[in-house]
């Protein structure tokens, strides 16, 4: 009850200073256009080895793992406006109160999440002109597991901000992560193209699971085995990840 | 209404380094109303010991009694009756006043009725109403301490802990905060501050801490320290930087002088000695023989500066 509580108190001032950002806002809406437009005339060639024959195919194999990899990234580059209010001691005000520790992490990673499922949907809806269609039941699901990747990745960002407190370290640590995560998921280029050794190492990246089972489910197979596997795993993931994050935020605050 | 027993806290500044001892056993005993002031240079361990004692930093050893509750087995108890305002601050630059007292007033668990009458009572006691509406990112230094005063009392706590609370404000702002400091404490608030200004220790605290390397050197009233050390302090003007060093060397020598340093920033020396009544005359008798001559000499009561220079044998105000 008090965690619900203090987790709406931090997320509604958190969806506040974003409503206060037009630049931010802007970039959030241009970013997916511009990846739907540009890419779009690559995709049919591109993906023809994969077995997209159309246009409707190939959006159905390259928008699901768009998502993804907005999620993913969008999470784990998260961390950065934390080290602004670490820095001006927001933070620290904050863990002077009785205000719960878990409440400070989520309401913020939950604001991550809102603005990544706005996009989402904002995506979902331009790619219909493009022959894009997706069951409505498939759809709702797809979106909790892009929630749930969206808050493990900005989980593991808070998290690591609090580890490596400057920009300048922090940069180089999220890059390290993100670069392989997003090849070992196939989120933009299916990993069915690559070498055998990097497909066996993608098999043991839980989110190239989350992946494959957005792509099921975009391919309207509800009931794949993609599905449950890859919703069960990102759920593990994202509660020993906001568990993680939490630990931290009680604790480590210079 | 704070009691400290040997409060300790070291630090390692990174993997293998030596380990850098921040408070080196700190007792206190701070009564209820009281302005109670950690006077040190930079480095000395008040903001450590205010963080541990804010619950922000586990003590590495020793016991403390915050408002009556135990810092270490309830520490949550110890949140509620505590207010803390960080040296930088804690404000939101795209957040207006009102918003970040009503937001803290909520953290605080007060409901939001009640914590929006409260951000407006904030606003208006510390003159902050006419822009409570405009993002902190504008206000002047003066105004964001006023907020950050503001935010620290807004659930009403019974400890207030303040640290460095005028550090880099113009005098205006600084005596405007002063005054609500005072004001705090006529409504019964325990106030804990740090500072490293000694006219802000001496004419703001009741009783003052001196704090060096890690531990408390002395406490007392401004006036009792003043009285612990002996003795008087003269200071002599010269006409120029050749007579200054021409009579340092020469009264250097008397055995009356305790300590002697030039004067920052003009041309005359700063001297103590047992007793001026009877000083005076052989400082003007061994000028005299060296031919210099004083262009004036005062006497003066010993600052909190001479407190700190004679027990730690360095400036205050040249330490940091
Ligand atoms: N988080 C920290 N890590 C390592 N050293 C620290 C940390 N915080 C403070 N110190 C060191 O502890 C000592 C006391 O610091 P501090 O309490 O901030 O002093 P003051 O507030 O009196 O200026 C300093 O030597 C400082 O460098
Ligand atoms: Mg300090």
């Amino acid at each position: 009850m008090k965690l619900a509580r203090d987790t709406w108190l931090v997320y509604q001032r958190q969806l506040l200073l974003m409503a206060r950002s037009p630049v931010w806002i802007a970039v959030g809406l241009l970013q997916p256009l511009c990846y739907l437009l540009l890419f779009a005339p690559l995709l049919t060639s591109a993906l023809a080895a994969s077995g997209a024959h159309s246009t409707a195919d190939a959006y159905r194999i390259y928008v699901p793992g768009l998502l993804s990899a907005l999620a993913l990234m969008g999470g784990l580059f998260t961390g950065f406006t934390l080290l602004g209010e670490l820095h001006a001691g927001v933070i620290e005000r904050s863990r002077v109160t009785p205000v719960s520790r878990v409440a400070l992490l989520l309401g913020r990673a939950l604001r991550e999440t809102t603005a990544l499922l706005i996009q989402s949907a904002l995506i979902a809806v331009l790619a219909i002109p493009f022959g894009l269609t997706v069951g409505l039941a498939d759809l709702l699901l797809a979106m909790a597991m892009l929630a749930l990747m969206a808050l493990m990745a900005s989980s593991v960002s808070y998290g690591l901000a609090l580890l490596v407190p400057t920009d300048a370290a922090l940069g180089p640590v999220v890059n390290t992560i993100a670069q392989p995560l997003a090849l070992l998921s196939g989120t933009l280029l299916p990993i069915a193209l690559a070498p055998v050794w990097l497909r066996t190492a993608a098999s043991w990246n839980p989110c190239y699971w989350a992946v494959e089972g957005m792509r099921a489910l975009f391919a309207g197979h509800l009931d794949a085995p993609e599905v449950w596997r890859g919703l069960l795993l990102t759920a593990l993931l994202t509660v020993v990840a906001v568990a993680w994050s939490a630990r931290l935020f009680a604790q480590r605050i210079r | 209404m704070i009691v400290t027993k040997g409060l300790r806290k070291s630090f390692q500044p990174r993997r293998g380094a030596a380990a850098v001892d921040a408070v080196r056993g700190i007792d206190l005993n701070v009564a209820e109303g009281e302005i109670y002031g950690l006077l040190g240079p930079n480095g000395a361990g008040k903001t450590t010991t205010l963080r541990m004692l804010a619950t922000l930093l586990a003590p590495d050893g020793g016991a403390a009694t915050v408002a009556g509750a135990d810092l270490r087995a309830e520490p949550s108890e110890v949140r509620r009756r505590i207010g803390y305002v960080a040296q930088g601050g804690g404000t939101t630059d795209q957040a207006t006043a009102r918003e970040e007292l009503v937001l803290q007033a909520r953290m605080y668990g007060v409901r939001k009725a009640e914590a929006v009458r409260r951000a407006e009572q904030g606003l208006a006691a510390f003159d902050l109403t006419e822009f409570g509406d405009r993002v902190c990112k504008t206000y002047s230094g003066g105004q964001r301490r006023r907020l950050d005063l503001a935010l620290g009392v807004v659930h009403r706590p019974r400890v207030l802990f303040l640290d460095e609370p005028t550090v880099g404000l113009d005098p205006r702002s600084r005596s405007q905060v002063w005054a609500e400091v005072r004001r705090l404490r006529e409504q019964g608030m325990t106030v804990l501050l740090t500072t490293h200004y000694l006219d802000e220790a001496d004419a703001l605290c009741d009783r003052i801490g001196i704090v060096d390397n890690g531990g408390i050197v002395t406490e007392g009233t401004p006036e009792e320290l003043k009285q612990e050390i002996s003795g008087d302090s003269v200071t002599i003007g010269l006409p120029g930087p050749e007579a200054t060093t021409g009579a340092e060397r020469a009264l250097a020598e008397l055995p009356c002088v305790q300590r002697l340093e030039a004067l920052p920033g003009e041309d005359g020396l700063r001297l103590h000695v047992d007793s001026a009544a009877t000083a005076i005359p052989q400082l003007l008798r061994t000028l005299a023989a060296v031919g210099i001559e004083p262009e004036h000499v005062q006497l003066q009561r010993p600052s909190l500066d001479d407190v700190f220079l004679a027990l730690t044998g360095r400036a205050l105000v040249h330490s940091g």
